[in-house]
């Protein structure tokens, strides 16, 4: 059965007919095309499905999309602003945080929710609140090299 | 380091920033990758493309009785279900060793095997589709373990494999037994490490689009081998290559799993056809566990013989893999695993005896540091051991086992540029090997430990897997009216940064401005053949071959220039983004006129660039001898600290110190980022990953289970490069993502032994794995502690 879930992805207010069942995870790729958050696991194993809600990090492969009726939703396509990469994003690019790319969304969200509660992170507390979120290719060095330059830059993006 | 002085082709520019090689630049899809808008396999738009879905065996050794899809077919909603009886031709990777079909056909040799798979109008029918489907059996004695397959009395997997022994390896190179002879000292043990899985963070995926019309098919997948995947493809399904596209769109890394085409592809595409339209198969994380191809479980027994002052006098190593159920790669990687433990050290006699054996387990393969890894941990953890015993350091073991560039090695392997020397220099230095080795134990529970080790890779396989006489590598480029450079390639990118690499040879060659370059890659239907992504072959192959294409480009814009100017193609000052007149730099004209002039009455400019490996690199005159050839090898050393828990058994790694011999950086950003990772993935080997199957089926088939280090528990990776200039790479290149990472695993046993005394001789080092080492083997003085009357004062 679907019925009309309303609440706001990335800035804008959306209303959609959307089966109870539904994970955010795939509401989010397959009724409005963001395919950014990636599936990378069969549910909460590797972090690459990361979003904020509200702010928070969630796992939208183990979030009903119903469960979020009303709250403001945050992806990686979100972080933008008018074109421009986020202070995380250029960080993750310039510094090679990403390298085969599947798990940097779901990275760059965590590391977005962090920043956000604490500007200036030591590597270690870097290392801790981004240790949900696996990546195979980096040994994250460069992962922690790149939030660590973002949290430099002194841009807040909320 | 042994390698003729290269002058490498610089050219000048006017003021803007470094986009050649040797820059640290950013990958050129990695904007595509911060903002989410790189579309992977999952990611491409499917609108109205049906659900696939597999049935897999729940049985590890069967025979196939009855497949019953009569009511699965009957479901409303279903567009096709097929069975083994959809295709009747094996396939692998390895010409001579394909026995594996898509869907299995009489017997199923796993648990996890593909039996049917059914293409619906959604998720739910597919899945009420594949309960429908009645599978009768009859079960067969299975072998989970390569000691259990190899008894006189077990069940053979294939009737053609006696033994059930995929491949036997057996042969000696100088005299072993006079090598021994001649040794002051010559230990023997055994070596034991897991099987381990790639996990790369992309699950498995295929969109695949029959057209009807034309019986054309065009496939998508998250493969690091789309033209192996193509020809598959055309074998199975039995049509002409000519019919066929397979496209790679961007990939979530592989190391190695994707090197081979995958039964789920070949299961797409039948299922398309057999639906006449178009399938998605997305697999679970699960499925690629079962999927696998990883490191097979390994045993070592690795003997040597050393002389008083170090030198190594011989070698002697029996190796058995436990392979699974199909030969994949397998051949291949008990080859690599002798081949390689020539090429590191200067040995004068190798004795090496193989076994891959089959077993009712996932199929092994190739991952990355193929066949080496567990080859080097034995061998480097055996030289330790003696070096301990000689009362010998283990830096200065090594160093007296180095060789010289160039030089052949006794099993037909060339090494042309050596840096080893170098990267044992700057991890001595760096991790302050001389005075803390052995100093940094403690006195409390915790104690703490320095170790060290050396590896090696090849750059790619000097012969290929098809003797077709094609090159090894081709690159295309374009150039047409818009005075863009578009570089078409068939080497795929999985994240490890092949597109920018090529891209910035390129721009190197050509000196032009980097936005005027774009890069297209593994579209069959655009792009030219490329053999793949593996043994870290597309840096040193394809980098030659976009170097040769770039050349080719740049002579037919001099002549252009030449003529536009009115001088001689020599008087032409050749500035990238302009053209001028050697000494008269007022005589100058933009990049877009000798552009324009070069169109003039042939239209769109491509040129061509090719490398070939030339006969004398391609490996010794023994059987298999081609397997380790290559043209350039890498070289790392690398130190590791530790801190062992000796109350729980933890280890936990605080630094590690690498120095990577890759000729030349083309890339420093992107060679510390390869190291890195190889690091890292050595050190998930030997700490904590491991399958682990109960009567054959797998219990570690997530990313929890299945455990790989977190970001908590990674340490800080230090890179140096060492740039020996290879005299055949391009700008003197070599590989960089394998190398380094074969030697964690022994670093990490010696670091373990410096903090505690005990040596561990199996992978993982999981808790109780190091406790019981400990108890087992306490350190000496731990032991005297323990005994009070043994203290020199006392006490206690």
């Amino acid at each position: 059965m679907k019925k009309l879930l309303t609440l706001t992805v990335n800035g804008r207010l959306r209303e959609d007919a959307v089966a109870e069942n539904a994970l955010l995870i795939d509401y989010l790729r397959d009724t409005l095309g963001l395919t950014g958050t990636k599936q990378g696991c069969d549910g909460g194993e590797c972090g690459a499905c990361t979003v904020l809600v509200d702010g928070v990090p969630r796992l939208a492969c183990s979030t009903l999309a119903h469960s979020v009726e009303g709250r403001s939703i945050e992806t990686v396509e979100g972080l933008s602003t008018a074109g421009n990469l986020s202070r995380l994003q250029r960080a993750f690019h310039e510094h090679l945080g990403s390298q085969c790319g599947f798990c940097t969304p779901g990275m760059i969200m965590a590391a977005e929710a962090l920043l956000r509660r604490n500007p200036q992170p030591s590597r270690d507390e870097i290392r801790a609140a981004l240790a949900g979120n696996l990546c195979r290719c980096t040994g994250y060095v460069k992962i922690v090299d790149s939030v660590e330059a973002a949290s430099k830059c002194g841009e807040v993006t909320a | 380091m042994n390698a003729p002085d290269r002058i490498l082709p610089r050219v000048g520019r006017a003021g803007g920033e470094a986009h050649g090689v040797g820059a640290r630049l950013p990958l050129v899809d990695g904007v595509e990758k911060v903002t989410g808008a790189a579309r992977y396999t999952a990611d491409l738009p499917a609108v109205g493309a049906l659900v696939g879905k597999i049935l897999r065996s729940a049985w590890a050794h069967a025979e196939l009785l009855e497949v019953d899809v009569s009511a699965a077919q009957k479901l409303p909603g279903v567009r096709a279900v097929i069975t083994g009886d959809a295709c009747d031709m094996p396939y692998g990777v390895i010409p001579i060793a394909q026995n594996e079909f898509p869907l299995a056909r009489g017997r199923v040799r796993y648990h996890g095997d593909p039996i049917a798979a059914v293409a619906a109008v959604d998720e739910a029918t597919a899945d009420a589709a594949l309960a429908l489907i009645r599978v009768k059996v009859r079960e067969q004695p299975a072998c989970f373990s390569a000691a259990d397959a190899r008894k006189p009395d077990a069940v053979l997997l294939h009737d053609n494999k006696p033994g059930n022994i995929e491949r036997e390896v057996h042969n000696e190179f100088g005299d072993v037994a006079a090598g021994f002879a001649a040794a002051d000292l010559v230990r023997e043990e055994t070596y034991q490490c897991a099987e381990v899985h790639h996990a790369m963070m992309e699950p498995n995926a295929a969109l695949a689009a029959w057209d009807v019309e034309r019986g054309h098919l065009t496939l998508w997948s998250v493969t690091q081998v789309p033209y192996y995947v193509h020809l598959t493809l055309a074998r199975c399904l039995k049509m002409e290559a000519a019919h066929i596209r397979v496209i790679k769109p961007f990939v979530g890394g592989g190391f190695g799993h994707r090197v081979e085409a995958l039964n789920f592809e070949v299961i797409c595409a039948l299922l398309a056809r057999a639906a006449r339209g178009t399938v998605r198969l997305l697999q679970t994380r699960e499925e690629a566990f079962l999927t696998h191809r990883g490191r097979p479980e390994t045993h070592i027994r690795m003997k040597l013989g050393l002389t008083r002052d170090g030198r190594v006098t011989a070698c002697e190593a029996e190796m058995v893999q436990r392979g699974g159920a199909y030969g994949g790669y397998g051949l291949v990687t008990i080859l690599y695993a002798g081949a390689l433990l020539n090429g590191l050290y200067d040995i004068p006699a190798v004795k090496y005896d193989g076994y891959r054996v089959y077993s009712n387990t996932p199929a092994c393969g190739a991952m990355r540091g193929h066949g080496t890894v567990n080859a080097r941990f034995a061998f480097e953890s055996l030289l330790d051991t003696m070096a301990g015993e000689l009362g010998l350091d283990p830096i200065d073991v090594r160093r007296r086992n180095l060789l010289k560039a160039p030089t052949d090695t006794i099993n037909g392997l060339k090494v042309m540029s050596y840096g080893l020397p170098e990267c044992i220099d700057w991890v001595e230095q760096a991790s302050g090997w001389r005075e803390r080795r052995g100093k940094l134990v403690g006195d409390g529970p915790i104690k703490r430990g320095l170790g060290m080790a050396c590896s090696h890779f090849v750059s790619g396989s000097a012969k290929p897997v098809h003797w077709s006489g094609e090159p090894h590598a081709v690159i295309v480029l374009k150039v047409d009216f818009d005075a863009s450079v578009t570089i078409l390639t068939g080497a795929s990118d999985i994240g490890q940064g092949s597109s920018t690499i090529i891209t910035q040879v390129v721009a190197e060659v050509l000196g032009i401005d980097y936005s005027r370059i774009r890069l297209i890659a593994t579209d069959s239907a655009i792009t030219p053949k490329d053999n793949g992504s593996y043994s870290s072959r597309v840096t040193f192959m394809v980098g030659n071959a976009a170097l040769d294409a770039a050349e080719n480009l740049k002579r037919i814009l001099v002549t252009a220039a030449a003529k536009r100017l009115g001088v001689s193609e020599a008087e032409v000052d050749w500035l990238g983004e302009a053209a001028a007149v050697v000494g008269d730099p007022s005589r100058q004209i933009p990049f877009a006129d000798v552009v324009e002039e070069a169109l003039v009455a042939t239209g769109t400019i491509t040129a061509k660039g090719t490398f070939t490996c030339p006969p004398e690199f391609q490996g010794g005159k023994q059987r298999g001898g081609a397997v380790g050839s290559t043209m350039g090898f890498s070289y790392a050393a690398q130190a590791v600290e530790v801190s062992v828990d000796t109350e729980l058994g933890t280890v936990t790694i605080d630094k590690v110190w690498t120095a990577i011999d890759c000729g030349f950086a083309l890339n420093p950003m992107s060679v510390e980022g390869q190291v890195q990772g190889a690091v890292w993935m050595g050190m998930g080997q030997a700490l904590c990953e491991e399958t682990v199957y109960e009567n054959g089926r797998h219990k570690a088939a997530n990313m929890l289970d299945y455990r790989v280090p977190t970001m908590a528990e990674s340490p800080e990776i230090d890179v140096h490069i060492v740039e020996s200039i290879d005299p055949n790479g391009p700008f003197g290149a070599k590989e960089a993502s394998e190398g380094p990472l074969s030697g964690f695993l022994s670093a990490l046993a010696a670091a373990v032994e410096d903090a505690t005394g005990a040596r561990i001789r199996q992978t993982p080092f999981t808790p109780d794995r190091v406790f019981d080492a400990l108890n087992r083997n306490p350190r000496p003085a731990a032991a005297a502690a323990a005994n009070p009357t043994a203290t020199a004062k006392g006490e206690a």
